[in-house]
């Protein structure tokens, strides 16, 4: 049997399509997509937490649905819209929807986790899964917020989830 | 993270081809698991070729079987609708399991593979069997309270972590490998092993064997199926104990059953002293209290897992209520 070869190399010329503008880049293939968004596109908004998945203050939007870029390789999403913090902005005053709730709510204390909240519940709301109290707490938690802001942060998302329907 | 090189597969055989005959190449797919142990410096891969762009993931529900691709993304899987109806014990040990962002990424077949939880695995300052043979067992010892009761060996007592793959033995389901030799099925109950003097070897893979699909069949027992999971917190945990019940009843009467625990065992457990007490025998309570007691047989627990055993059978025994009053 006659199949294709892989050459497998460690450093990549790589586009990113991010908040719509395809960034050209060169990546180590270690390099995970939080790292290529913060250290080398200098998208600082998209944070680092826990950098293995747990605290989700690195949720970005892939394709439309929320992803840990933390988990992910940047070399693999060539090509595939990411949307971050910085890329959610489109109403008339300069904010998203869900931005300007968690302003009114107060969704924060320190901040850290913030920009992750938002983009995980811009995902949330899309997947149809903002129904009801119990359910937005039990499908955002992929989320934590160490100052423990989530009453308020539950009342940004409902409010923004009630918006959009 | 040690340097490695990355190719993405530009067909399954190539991809197959490539990680037989490389030593230290591995597959990637949605790479949730990979990237921790990447991080953590436990795996040290030459090599990883994704196969995230092969047409590897479809959903295809007949009336006989469903097949789902190994690259579907759990939380798609968890909300096809046919799946929810007719094989509702996959659907919700899936949404049980990590969290939305995780489910968006990790495949299923990556999800069948995942690695144990046990803390000393993870740190790799710590003497483990699994991560480095013949280094010893941490948790024989150490702090063991998340550790198996079940199938464990004096080399290593770390639990198999997954839900998925515990819900799939109830429901008879198989795995679809292509490997070198080309494609074969095997049961998913048959795909990982216990330790043994052997625990770095966890599953009957060879290399460059690739779970490509995941097959259930249709039947009046995974209808009526279940999974329930108890954690230490609400959500986004790791199970303590978790159990997979599926029931065909007929007239009130238990034809067939099938019964597989979670965060128990070295590998999905399934439960055959259970299945035989319950079929035959007219639904009701008190039989699935005294089936339920044969839960946690042969357990060996250590010094701080014991509570698992009453937890267990308590475990269940409510997941068999909870099936026996469905419609």
């Amino acid at each position: 049997m006659s199949v294709t070869r892989l050459t497998p190399q460690r450093e990549f010329d790589i586009v990113l399509i991010v908040n719509g503008a395809a960034r050209r880049l060169t990546v180590d293939a270690r390099t995970t997509l939080l790292d290529a968004l913060r250290d080398r596109l200098h998208l600082a908004g998209t944070k680092k937490g826990c950098d293995l998945g747990h605290c989700g203050a690195c949720t970005v939007l892939v394709q439309g649905r929320r992803i840990n870029a933390c988990l992910t390789l940047a070399v693999a999403h060539q090509g595939e819209p990411i949307t971050t913090i910085e890329g959610l902005a489109d109403g008339a005053d300069g904010l998203h929807a869900l931005q300007a709730a968690f302003i009114e709510h107060d969704g924060f204390q320190c901040g850290y986790c913030t920009p992750g909240q938002i983009v995980s519940a811009v995902g949330l709301i899309a997947e149809g899964r903002a129904g009801s109290d119990d359910e937005i707490r039990e499908h955002m938690s992929g989320n934590l917020c160490r100052c423990g802001a989530y009453p308020n942060i539950l009342a940004a998302i409902r409010q923004a989830a009630r918006e959009a329907a | 993270m040690v340097p490695f090189a990355y190719a993405a597969a530009p067909s399954a055989d190539a991809a197959i081809a490539h990680v037989a005959r490389r030593r230290g190449a591995e597959f990637i797919a949605g790479g949730t698991d990979m990237l921790q142990l990447l991080q953590e410096g436990v795996r040290v891969p030459a090599e990883l070729v994704d196969i995230n762009r092969l047409p590897l993931d479809g959903i295809e529900v007949d009336t006989d079987a469903v097949r789902i691709g190994a690259t579907a993304r759990m939380s798609d899987v968890a909300d096809h609708p046919r799946i929810r109806a007719e094989y509702p014990a996959v659907a919700e040990a899936l949404l049980l399991s990590a969290s939305p962002q995780v489910r968006n990424m990790a495949s299923i077949g990556g999800n069948l593979l995942q690695r144990t939880r046990c803390v000393y695995f993870r740190d790799v300052v710590t003497p483990c069997n699994k991560r480095a043979p013949g280094s010893g067992c941490s948790a024989l010892d150490g702090e063991n309270r998340l550790h198996a009761i079940l199938g464990a060996s004096p080399h290593c007592i770390a639990t198999y972590a997954g839900d998925l793959a515990v819900a799939l033995v109830v429901l008879d389901a198989n795995v679809v490998i292509n490997g070198p030799e080309g494609a074969r099925t095997l049961p998913v109950e048959a795909l990982h092993r216990v330790p043994g003097d052997a625990p770095e070897v966890e599953t009957v893979l060879e290399p460059g064997d690739l779970i490509t699909a995941v097959l259930i069949p249709a039947s009046a027992h995974a209808r009526r199926s279940h999974y329930l999971k108890v954690r230490d917190r609400a959500s986004f945990e790791f199970a303590l104990v978790s159990a997979a019940v599926a029931l065909d009843i007929d007239a009130a009467v238990i034809r067939q059953a099938r019964v597989a625990v979670g965060g128990v065992g070295t590998k999905p457990w399934r439960l055959p002293a259970v299945e035989h007490a319950l079929v035959g025998h007219r639904v009701d309570d008190e039989l699935f209290h005294a089936a339920a007691a044969r839960a946690a047989d042969g357990a060996e627990p250590r010094r701080h897992n014991a509570f698992k055993v009453e937890l267990l059978k308590r475990t269940v025994e409510r997941a068999l209520r909870t099936v026996g009053s469905r419609s």
